[in-house]
């Protein structure tokens, strides 16, 4: 492979993602990425000179929706699968924000 | 002799939008429901839900970026902004970075009689984050999602702020211009305007930029101005040390009047920017934006201007009662409605703001209408009732909105303008008070005040004390 991802990086992604990796998981990602970035390699021999980078695929634009309120109480809902719940609210390790 | 040191600010203000629904979903953005209650899968970051834009935030944005003489961009877009945290459901916030909604504006501020133009980088539009309440109890917190996807406009300056002064007369601009639109009420106790502080120092006379500081967690004009000084004074501390100022984040904590540092290397601040693939551009033509422009209000300065030839007000007059949107409307309606746009402006000047600064009011809170503020205008105008007459009918009106003709009417308050009646009043006033009467005959001045105040209070406060004043000279003489 051309490409070479240090382990630094992988520490980087892993702490950027909050994932804690195996020595092992560590070699597989590494090669992963490695592969990904091999396959964009291909991609860039092409020319692109002078094209406009694209968002999205089709030529589609203002989608907008009128400012109406159309939503109920979705309490229950976005609750039903929290894993903890306190006073309707999600329950999550403490944080400071 | 010591360095001068010059500090140089800029903003990141955050404002939230007074529109009904969320950004991305029809959920209400009222504030204070029940925790959760106004959520639904998108704005709680369910898999496989879709953002929808809410045409009336492009709209604000753009009235926001116009009036603040920015260029609006022809084709936007939105991107993620990646990161994780408990308030963020999705792990990412949509945002704009690459295509900003208005870019490169200009607000003029004037601190004392110099002008200076403060320019606008960008302004972007994005979706707040949900609320994190920390439970003493079990040392855990409690997220709730009612203010997640609430519309955000982020405003972004250049660093052409140099004092914690401008940087008020900065805010109260962006305050006034988004008031006036009705973009938003801009309460910063309340969290709907938001600032961070980008500050830095430089040797005096340098035009290099030093390493600066970002400040979160302002939430007063007071807060704001105690930690431009105290940050001011630590980098001026660190840089005669001969030490680096660090560029990092800081939180400033208004009680110990202190900032420390918040972000560490597990809070690396790499986004990963990216388009957001579940949303297609906005792009925005003449016609639209001509719309917008011309549903843009007369902004604070041009009423200042307006108000003093128009009217004749002086211009520290003028300010205040353009410093809320709603106190300018009251004027202007009851102005026209009576013709008497000074007298109206006395009774908001004194009456009014000494009422709102008793009950510790905001101008929007009031309840009297404009009819019925010409109305007691007119009333006094006219002589139909004393001024302390008046004084007391205004305050009645101010508690509860009343129609102050028909109270007058219904308490008998009008000032009596029966000669006859007055008369045989100021007689008996004058037949039971010999002494007094006796040493005004005799030279005393003051002996006729309590006379005046004899009759008045006879007459329960109806006469008009001008003409009782005249009447008993006339019939002491």
């Amino acid at each position: 492979m051309a490409n070479k991802i240090s382990d630094e990086t992988i520490e980087y992604v892993g702490i950027l993602a909050k994932l804690e990796l195996s020595g092992e998981e560590k070699e597989k990602a590494k090669s992963d990425m490695e592969k990904m970035l091999d396959y964009i390699d291909t991609l860039n021999e092409l020319d692109t000179e002078g094209i406009e980078p694209m968002s999205h695929v089709f030529p589609v634009n203002n989608v907008f929706r009128e400012d109406v309120v159309r939503n109920t109480d979705g309490s229950k809902d976005a609750l039903a699968n929290a894993p903890l719940a306190k006073d309707q609210g999600f329950k999550v390790p403490k944080t400071i924000g | 002799m010591a360095k001068q040191y010059e500090t140089v600010i800029g903003l990141e203000v955050h404002v939230e939008l007074a529109t009904k629904t969320k950004i991305f979903c029809g959920c209400s953005t009222r504030f204070g429901g029940a925790p959760n209650t106004h959520t639904c899968p998108v704005c709680t970051g369910m898999p496989g839900s879709l953002p929808v834009l809410n045409k009336q935030v492009v709209e604000y944005a753009m009235a926001i970026g116009l009036a603040a003489n920015c260029e609006i961009t022809r084709i936007c877009k939105f991107d993620r902004k990646n990161y994780f945290y408990p308030d963020n459901p999705q792990n990412y916030q949509i945002s704009q970075l690459y295509l900003p909604i208005a870019r490169n504006g200009y607000v003029e501020i004037g601190t004392g009689k110099t002008k200076k133009r403060v320019r606008i980088h960008e302004m972007h539009m994005e979706e707040d984050a949900g609320k994190l309440v920390h439970d003493e109890w079990d040392d855990t917190s409690i997220v709730d999602f009612n203010r997640s996807g609430v519309p955000l406009v982020e405003i972004v300056s250049e660093p052409d702020m140099r004092s914690a002064e401008e940087v008020l007369a900065y805010l109260e601009k962006l305050r006034m211009i988004i008031q006036y639109l009705g973009a938003s009420d801009c309460k910063l106790q309340e969290g709907s305007m938001r600032a961070d502080i980008n500050l830095s120092v430089r040797e005096a006379g340098s035009d290099k930029l030093g390493t600066r500081t970002e400040m979160k967690n302002l939430n007063s004009f007071k807060a704001i101005a105690r930690a431009i000084e105290g940050e001011r004074q630590r980098q001026i501390e660190i840089l005669e040390s001969g030490k680096e100022v660090i560029q990092e984040t800081r939180r400033w904590d208004d009680n110990k009047e202190y900032s420390y540092a918040m972000r560490s290397k597990e809070d690396a601040q790499d986004y990963r920017y990216f388009p957001e693939p579940d949303l297609v551009p906005v792009v925005i033509d003449d016609a639209w934006i001509e719309k917008i422009k011309a549903e843009q209000p007369e902004f604070q300065d041009a009423k200042i201007s307006r108000y003093r030839e128009e009217f004749g007000l002086p211009e520290y007059d003028a300010q205040i009662i353009t410093s809320s949107i709603h106190l300018a409307k009251l004027f202007e309606r009851a102005a026209a409605l009576c013709s008497k746009p000074k007298k109206v402006s006395n009774w908001l000047m004194v009456e009014t703001l000494r009422l709102l600064k008793e009950h510790g009011m905001e101008p929007e809170e009031i309840r009297f209408s404009p009819e019925n503020l010409a109305k007691l205008v007119e009333l006094a105008e006219t002589g139909t009732i004393n001024s302390s007459v008046a004084k007391g009918v205004f305050e009645k009106m101010f508690a509860a909105d009343m129609d102050p003709e028909a109270y007058v009417k219904e308490h008998g308050l009008k000032t009596v303008n029966d000669e006859g009646e007055l008369n045989a009043v100021l007689e008996k006033v004058i037949a039971d008070n010999p002494q007094a009467a006796a040493d005004y005959r005799g030279g005393k001045e003051k002996a006729l005040g309590a006379l005046v105040g004899q009759t008045m209070k006879a007459m329960k406060g109806k006469a008009d004390p001008g003409r009782v004043n005249q009447r008993l000279r006339e019939m002491l003489s």
